[in-house]
């Protein structure tokens, strides 16, 4: 009969809310109980370094217009040997919304992501981090990756020195 | 002249023993509600403040004090500035005619453990419980928010209607006890407490009692996801902090009445009165609270129909029944 279903289940919600009154909050006290998130958690970025110990990125922009709220910003910079890296890298994370598509967008997996989460700060103007803040000494989530390996690119003379090959033009002189 | 002298000052003594100590029931009952509301959703509640959240009223008081006291723009200056005294001191009010131990003998006085035992106890607070409806009433016109007001609107309805059905429940047992005074009430169930002798009128007073005190599941005046927080949406810092607490000492205090008019008030084997007293009105509290953690709220219309189409029509049926028995045992002249 309906009428006894309805008074059950006026009654029996009391029974199941005294029960959980003893039994142990599922709640994690948070400065105090830090739980430790996994090794692939996806939290503030790094930026990684090759095998060989130098920087992987290689200054593509490609982050930085991947990124929906533009946090990620740089100046790409050539070296002598012809390899490309950033000479100034940021990112600002009171921006940042932690999607991850910098670092799906990243060619040379550069730019990763780290369980690091607690980036907490009273000054927003603390959380732009530099290249310094964001470099770290290993290869990251795949510390084998080599891209200048795999791409095959060998940049052994300076740009403008191998042979068959024109000097490099300064645009700026072709001003009228 | 000097026996006058004492007496004054014993019953100046006696008021702000129990002002203090309801105050603060108010404020720690509070606390206990966000704590066991918590625990039941499996998490801690406030633990911060003080030794496992122990100063929290203290600190929640701090900061109510501190905020802004808004006036809106359209708000009736007066009655929007009156309306929270009105619904807090009401309340305060009505414990007075709660007797919460028998009368004890000091310095070769009888002071009796009650602050005015009326003859009429009964119909006093019925009058307070009546005029609490202004506050609320007041506080949601003279806002001038339509939010206010329809929780305004509301409460004076629900108010009104459960009124009647928590009336009706009570004249069984003063026909059991044979007077309106609540002290005459309690001694009345120095053998059993009336919820065991009809316990038909203390359910319908309780359901009642909850409607009065707009509490879940009778809490449309304040439905948030409806109304922002019904008749005192508009109320900030501490005359919000008035409403609320007198919502809290309401609980109190329809706690204490239930206690004296079903429980047997003060009465109980063993323990002191005055224990027994505040443990079954805590005990009722935590009971209103449990309440809140289980019981979604009802539709309005549905709030309406068992008011007038269930609670009422059985007290009427109760009042009769119990009527016709206390006339077959022969005790009614």
């Amino acid at each position: 009969m309906n009428f006894w279903r309805d008074i059950k289940g006026t009654l029996q919600p009391f029974w199941v809310t005294l029960r959980y009154l003893f039994k142990r909050p599922v709640t994690i006290s948070y400065p105090e109980q830090k739980r430790t998130p996994p090794p692939r958690y996806r939290a503030r970025m790094i930026l990684t370094r090759d095998p060989d110990g130098e920087e992987r990125c290689v200054a593509c922009h490609l982050c930085s217009a991947a990124c929906p709220v533009d946090c990620i910003s740089m100046q790409a910079a050539e070296r002598e040997d012809g390899r490309r890296y950033a000479a100034w890298f940021r990112i600002n994370f009171a921006r940042c919304i932690y999607c991850g598509l910098c670092a799906e967008a990243c060619p040379t997996l550069a730019i990763q992501m780290s369980p690091e989460y607690e980036i907490c700060n009273r000054d927003p103007l603390n959380l732009v981090w530099e290249k310094e803040d964001l470099l770290v000494d290993h290869g990251g989530k795949d510390p084998d990756y080599h891209f200048y390996r795999h791409s095959g690119i060998g940049v052994a003379a300076p740009r403008g020195g191998n042979p068959d090959e024109q000097p490099p033009v300064d645009v700026k002189t072709n001003l009228p | 002249m000097n026996d006058l002298l004492l007496t004054g000052l014993l019953i100046l003594i006696k008021l702000g023993l129990i002002l203090a100590v309801l105050l603060t029931m108010a404020a720690y009952l509070v606390l206990a509600e966000r704590k066991i509301l918590a625990r039941m959703q499996r998490r801690y509640g406030p633990n911060r403040v003080g030794f496992g959240g122990a100063m929290q009223p203290l600190a929640d008081l701090i900061k109510l004090l501190t905020k802004e006291d808004f006036l809106p723009a359209r708000a009736d200056k007066w009655l929007f500035l009156l309306a929270p005294g009105l619904a807090a001191v009401t309340a305060l009010l009505a414990f007075a005619v709660v007797p919460f131990s028998p009368p004890i003998e000091l310095f070769g006085q009888s002071l009796p453990m009650v602050v005015c035992d009326l003859n009429v106890g009964i119909l006093y607070f019925f009058g307070l419980s009546s005029l609490a409806v202004y506050g609320v009433a007041l506080g949601g016109w003279a806002s001038g928010s339509k939010y206010s007001l329809l929780g305004a609107l509301r409460a004076m309805g629900q108010m009104l209607s459960y009124e009647l059905a928590m009336g009706l429940s009570i004249i069984p047992v003063i026909l059991m006890a044979r007077s309106f005074s609540l002290n005459a009430i309690v001694e009345a169930q120095a053998s059993l407490p009336f919820a065991l002798l009809n316990p038909v009128a203390f359910g319908i007073f309780f359901v009642a009692a909850l409607a009065e005190s707009k509490r879940t599941p009778f809490d449309l005046p304040e439905a948030e996801n409806e109304l922002v927080a019904g008749f005192h949406t508009e109320y900030s810092g501490m005359r919000f902090g008035l409403f609320f607490v007198g919502e809290y000492i309401n609980m109190v205090v329809l706690g204490a009445i239930v206690t004296s008019l079903f429980l047997g008030g003060w009465q109980g084997p063993l323990l002191p009165p005055i224990v027994w007293f505040f443990g079954k009105v805590l005990t009722l509290a935590f009971v209103f609270i449990w309440i809140r953690g289980t019981l979604p709220r009802l539709r309005y219309d549905q709030l309406m129909a068992f008011g007038w189409k269930i609670l009422v029509p059985l007290a009427l049926l109760n009042l009769v029944a119990t009527g016709g028995i206390l006339l077959w045992l022969g005790g009614a002249a």
